[in-house]
């Protein structure tokens, strides 16, 4: 006798109690993101203002755009300004990661002290604290005392770097890119907490079985980490670029005028429009980069 | 008998005598030799570049007011003082602020977490058609810069109302503004600070875990959600304490939704960018024209930031082992 269909199988049932453990994840996405989204595309075509018993809409059109883009003098610039240190930091971050994980990655004496302070920033380059860094007094006068006591500024010392760069003929942007890498050590370190622990975690899941068989072939450690760790990490190079795009345009020059034209100067339309002209931007050169990379990308499986 | 372990031992001297006059022998030696010089001064140089700032913190905190302007004194002061503490815990109202932001941290981190685990969970398993677009959803909500939704959440929560239902009850819609109901809410429906980056973390490490670990537990008469709390979750502890230490960092660091929600200086991160306003006048006696030393003023301000962080690097230290584990388990790797 066949039995009667009754209602789902176990796997059908187990599929549809999935969705409740998504529920509350939906109802913030629908509630908390999805219509803010789409109010923030419709304030950014009218002209908003608050009163007492809330806040009044009225349609402008184009007009906050317009005005973002050819009116205001400083949105466009900040913008590119933006995107050109986001173009020249995050290469720098990418490879600067990768090349601490590898260093991580080795055995030596006090791996797990020096894990923990290359981790460290992943919890202190957040928010308020970065910001506070920069101008204050008393570290500047430490820090020029140190400087006195070694004899020379560290200025001068990028200097040294630039003429040896030169004197051995490398190109004038590159040794330009270089020296402001130098310069900006402390900004690249800081950011890069998180890619680091992705990369090492990326290297440890590497077969030991394939650096065992390279080595038996006769190749270097140079030869296995472009034939071997390279690609088998390229994928988590593509994690890391979309990870450092996004960090770093958090806290970027836009965000802080976007907030500004919103809460000092209180012009909500224009500031909705100037946050949509920057996400576009983003959208499209993330978009870009993720196409040109994961074309590179080796997969393992 | 013993001139056989002599010979072996002749041999094995032989051997290495025999290898050591090798010219290749002391290339490979040499090599490695400065690999390691060469990797222990990259490592602690920029060790030294990520602790820099906190030393600098640390020495500056501990120093009295009289050795500012010794010339002989800069990194180690000649009088130590912890005055500098208590003046700040003073001005700054600190523990209460400290307790303030500890609860809702902890608050904002527990609920993010549970929905968060519940998400990642959700998505590793069912599979409809549909699925693969609300998952493009938790990446859509990782891309999106959350300045772009910052006026319509701000809106939102000055006119609070889910679909009618608060004025249901009260004539008009509450304001939330400058209450920690916004960050509860957020967190609870899974909408806080890179909430997807977490969903997106769970997701992969569940689906690292066998299912047929789940189905054995089905089969032995465990419901689904006993299951999900008996057999999942204990598997899930490293993601877990990762991700709730992510989540407790950064609402604790958090400058931007705390900014944009709370007006008063009622937790840390607001608190610090007011630290220095506050501390001047709380050091500028009432009516008098006397103007604090600014070098002084920095030095508090050190402290402040110093007492702020330090809770978390704690925290650090004994979460920190789990990081690489977690992250490698989850699966963002493959």
């Amino acid at each position: 006798m066949k039995l009667p269909k009754l209602g789902l199988t176990l796997h059908q049932k187990q599929k549809y109690k999935g969705v409740w453990f998504i529920l509350p994840w939906f109802a913030g996405f629908l509630l908390l993101f999805f219509t803010p989204l789409i109010n923030s595309l419709r304030y950014s075509f009218s002209k908003l203002e608050l009163n007492e018993t809330g806040f009044s809409i009225q349609s402008v059109g184009w007009a906050n755009y317009r005005n973002a883009l050819f009116v205001d003098e400083h949105y466009v610039r900040t913008l590119t300004e933006s995107m050109l240190n986001m173009v020249i930091n995050v290469p720098l971050i990418v490879i600067f990661s990768l090349f601490a994980a590898v260093l991580l990655n080795q055995k030596f004496k006090g791996r797990a002290l020096s894990r923990a302070i290359f981790f460290l920033p992943v919890i202190l380059a957040s928010g308020v604290i970065a910001s506070i860094e920069n101008g204050d007094y008393m570290q500047g006068v430490i820090k020029s005392a140190s400087q006195q006591a070694s004899g020379e500024s560290a200025m001068f010392q990028s200097l040294e770097l630039a003429k040896l760069l030169y004197s051995s003929g490398v190109n004038h942007h590159i040794v330009q890119y270089l020296v402001g890498a130098v310069e900006r050590i402390y900004q690249i370190v800081t950011s890069s907490g998180v890619q680091i622990l992705i990369f090492v975690a990326g290297l440890q899941s590497i077969s030991g079985s394939l650096y065992e068989a390279s080595k038996i072939e006769g190749a270097t450690a140079y030869e296995s980490f472009w034939k071997i760790t390279f690609p088998m990490i390229s994928p988590l190079i593509l994690t890391n670029v979309i990870y450092s795009i996004i960090d770093n345009l958090l806290g970027s020059q836009t965000t802080k005028q976007i907030q500004e034209t919103a809460f000092k100067s209180f012009q909500f339309g224009l500031s909705a429009s100037m946050a949509w002209i920057y996400f576009a931007a983003i959208s499209i050169f993330l978009w870009v980069v993720a196409m040109l990379i994961s074309k590179k990308v080796f997969y393992y499986d | 008998m013993k001139t056989g372990t002599e010979g072996a031992k002749r041999g094995f001297v032989d051997y290495l005598w025999e290898r050591m006059s090798k010219g290749s022998f002391w290339a490979t030696k040499l090599k490695s030799w400065l690999w390691v010089f060469i990797r222990t001064v990259l490592i602690s140089g920029i060790s030294f570049i990520i602790l820099y700032p906190i030393l600098i913190k640390v020495v500056i905190a501990f120093k009295d007011p009289i050795d500012l302007y010794d010339a002989t004194v800069v990194w180690i002061p000649k009088h130590f003082t912890l005055d500098n503490f208590k003046l700040v815990s003073d001005a700054l109202h600190f523990p209460k602020i400290m307790l303030n932001t500890a609860l809702l941290s902890g608050t904002v981190m527990f609920l993010q977490t549970l929905c968060c685990v519940l998400a990642g969970y959700g998505f590793s398993r069912i599979k409809f058609r549909g699925s693969g677009l609300l998952f493009g959803c938790v990446i859509f909500t990782i891309l999106v810069p959350p300045q772009t939704i910052m006026i319509p959440t701000y809106l939102q929560y000055k006119n609070f109302d889910v679909l009618g239902i608060v004025s249901l009850f009260t004539t008009q819609p509450i304001n939330l503004i400058n209450t920690y109901w916004p960050f509860l809410i957020s967190s609870a429906l899974g909408m806080g600070l890179k909430t997807g980056l977490f969903v997106y973390i769970f997701r992969q490490f569940f689906r690292g875990i066998p299912k047929e670990m789940e189905e054995a537990a089905l089969v032995d008469g465990s419901g689904t959600f006993g299951t999900f709390t008996k057999i999942i979750l204990p598997n899930a502890m490293p993601a877990v304490v990762t991700v709730m230490l992510f989540s407790f960092v950064w609402q604790w660091n958090d400058s931007y939704f705390t900014g944009l929600i709370l007006n008063d200086a009622k937790v840390m991160s607001s608190m610090m960018s007011t630290a220095a306003a506050q501390i001047l006048f709380f050091l500028t006696p009432p009516g008098g024209s006397f103007k604090p030393d600014p070098l002084y003023l920095s030095m508090i301000q050190n402290t402040a930031v110093l007492m702020a962080i330090s809770p978390l690097i704690v925290m650090y230290l004994f979460v920190q082992r789990h990081f690489v584990e977690s992250m490698e388990r989850s699966g963002l790797v493959g």
